[in-house]
């Protein structure tokens, strides 16, 4: 075994040997040395997570045509760590009334509910932290701890414009998670397995989002609604409930929330590569080596997360009820359509060449893109004519 | 004692002193919050048991949607999220001696099973257990009939809700 070819079963090996050397047993070997992967894991998050900041500075300056940091170091790389020493040292208030231990757990909780994600993304065929075989289900097991603490923060602050931000945002996460579950069961169906290692592996000769158009654009809706990011940010409106559920939240308590964001979308930008884009795969150019491939991943992710700030700094907010209608009446019937129609077409054509399957999948995808389609064009020009045919109130006032 | 034995101990004993501050807790948001601690106690009992599909239905199901609803149920409800008066009536005395007569009955019964001091064998490293699960629940000499009776009372639950909730004009 060398360090190219497997990085950190090497290193665990050499640690191994090196503690038992020590006269350590060998369960507490392994233990301490599965400790160490966790915080070598978590802090390489963490100081991507600082990285992150910058980028979504630089990135929305871009989009709304400003600078963004640019006093601070080269191209204002060094202006996190001011904002970071900045949190630090401000004043850490606990508001009257609030309740001490929930409101000091909440923070830890949203934070943590990010970093167990990580804990099945598999950066390299080598390099992962658990291949767990229920990873989607994970994914949203992590998901309903995030949610929860959302509502401790809100409760505890004692502030009712955070108790309101608290329902709104609940509210998008209770019902979006229902499309991104169906559509995160598709690469499921086409990989036959929920680990994430399978679903990558499953994407050898073509990525999913070529099998599954549709279902990487549902669940792309429904991670930036998981996220909170606009078009769907509700939790946040300065003349309504100001910063929604943080709003008590100072110096870097609030920092961990901020943090958790930000990572929270790199992380869904991660996943929906792993999901659709083939996961740590270029072109056989993941053959080199297993650190190739995790930076493969890390691109692929950063990619994602550049989707997600490209629709959240250019397309409006939309309105809570058209935001819940949206998911119910729409996003949600089409994502169980689709789920239906791949499991069908998937098991039809299983057997089948490539030149018929991929074809296939994708066609069956695109017919049902366009039955959508025409069906919001039929609802929209009846909703139209209603309201043409509706005389205006001050006309109807006169008679 | 076996570390994993040792591990057991502590999550029964989490399990089990979170359960009794439900009950004790006066601030219903406590008690709420307490119950979670519980419920992803029994996730870590399914974990530990090699049940990985049922440890993370446990925290989607129980905490990710019940719990939250719980919470938001107290919040929407309760003016007072304090609940005052005495926390036992009359008859505790009764539901303590039923509790401990149960508890004895399941313990004596087990204990008369001859696979309660057994050790479990470990899965083989091939065995899907997912895979085994969801065969087991569309299989028709398995569990397809109760699995296809619940769904049929969800969507029973849902229709019926959906109904009352509908606004005639």
């Amino acid at each position: 075994m060398n360090f190219w070819s497997d990085p950190v079963n090497f290193i665990a090996h050499w640690l191994t040997r090196l503690f038992i050397g020590w006269g350590m047993v060998g369960w507490l070997a392994s233990l301490i040395i599965q400790l160490i992967g966790v915080v070598v894991l978590i802090s390489i998050m963490m100081v991507l997570d600082i990285f992150l900041v910058w980028v979504e500075r630089k990135v929305v300056a871009r989009f709304q045509d400003r600078l963004g940091p640019n006093r601070v170091g080269p191209f204002g790389l060094i202006q996190p760590f001011a904002d970071i020493i900045k949190l630090l040292i401000k004043e850490d208030i606990t508001p009257d009334g609030a309740d001490k231990v929930v409101y000091n757990l909440a923070p830890i909780l949203s934070l943590m509910s990010v970093l167990l994600l990580w804990a099945i993304v598999p950066l390299a065929p080598v390099i992962f932290g658990v291949d767990l075989n229920v990873g989607a289900l994970y994914i949203v097991a992590a998901g309903s701890i995030g949610t929860l603490s959302i509502i401790m923060a809100a409760w505890s602050s004692n502030n009712k414009y955070a108790l309101i931000g608290a329902f709104r945002q609940v509210a998008v996460l209770v019902s979006f998670e229902i499309p991104m579950i169906a559509t995160m069961l598709i690469p499921t169906i086409l990989a036959g397995s929920m680990g994430m290692n399978e679903i990558v592996q499953g994407q050898q000769t073509v990525w999913y989002v070529v099998l599954a158009p549709l279902a990487a654009l549902i669940f792309m809706i429904a991670a930036i609604a998981e996220l909170g990011r606009s078009p769907f940010d509700l939790n946040e409106a300065e003349s309504e409930i100001v910063a929604g559920f943080h709003i008590e939240y100072t110096g870097m308590k609030f920092g961990l929330f901020y943090a958790g964001e930000l990572l929270h979308a790199f992380t869904f930008g991660g996943f929906w590569a792993i999901l659709f884009l083939g996961g740590y795969r270029f072109f056989g150019l993941e053959n080199l080596g297993p650190l190739v491939a995790a930076v493969i991943l890390l691109a692929k992710a950063m990619f994602g997360y550049w989707v997600i700030m490209w629709i959240r700094y250019t397309v409006m907010r939309i309105r809570i009820d058209h935001m819940l209608a949206f998911n119910w009446k729409f996003l949600t019937p089409a994502a169980f359509v689709l789920l239906m129609l791949t499991a069908l077409m998937n098991t039809l054509l299983r057997g089948t060449p490539s030149g018929i399957y991929i074809p296939g999948m994708f066609l069956t995808n695109v017919l049902l893109g366009w039955i959508i389609v025409e069906i919001l064009r039929g609802y929209s020009r009846s909703e139209r004519q209603k309201t043409e045919n509706v005389a205006p109130a001050a006309a109807t006032a006169h008679h | 004692m076996t570390a994993m034995q040792i591990f057991f101990l502590i999550v029964g004993l989490v399990i089990l002193g979170s359960a009794l501050m439900v009950v004790t807790t006066r601030n219903l948001i406590h008690a709420a919050l307490w119950l979670i601690v519980t419920l992803f106690g029994v996730a870590v009992l399914f974990a530990i048991l090699d049940a990985s599909f049922l440890a993370v239905v446990q925290v989607v199901v129980y905490i990710g949607a019940i719990a939250i609803l719980f919470i938001f149920a107290v919040m929407l409800t309760h003016k007072e999220m304090r609940d005052r008066g005495p926390q036992l009536n009359n008859s505790w005395w009764l539901n303590a001696i039923i509790s401990l007569l149960t508890f004895g009955g399941l313990f004596w019964m087990l204990q008369s099973w001859n696979g309660f001091s057994k050790t479990a064998a470990d899965f083989p490293s091939s065995f899907d257990a997912v895979g085994q699960l969801g065969k087991a629940l569309i299989s028709p000499d398995a569990f397809v009939l109760p699995f296809e009776v619940a769904s049929v009372l969800l969507l029973a639950a849902l229709v019926g809700a959906v109904y009352i909730a509908f606004n005639r004009k």
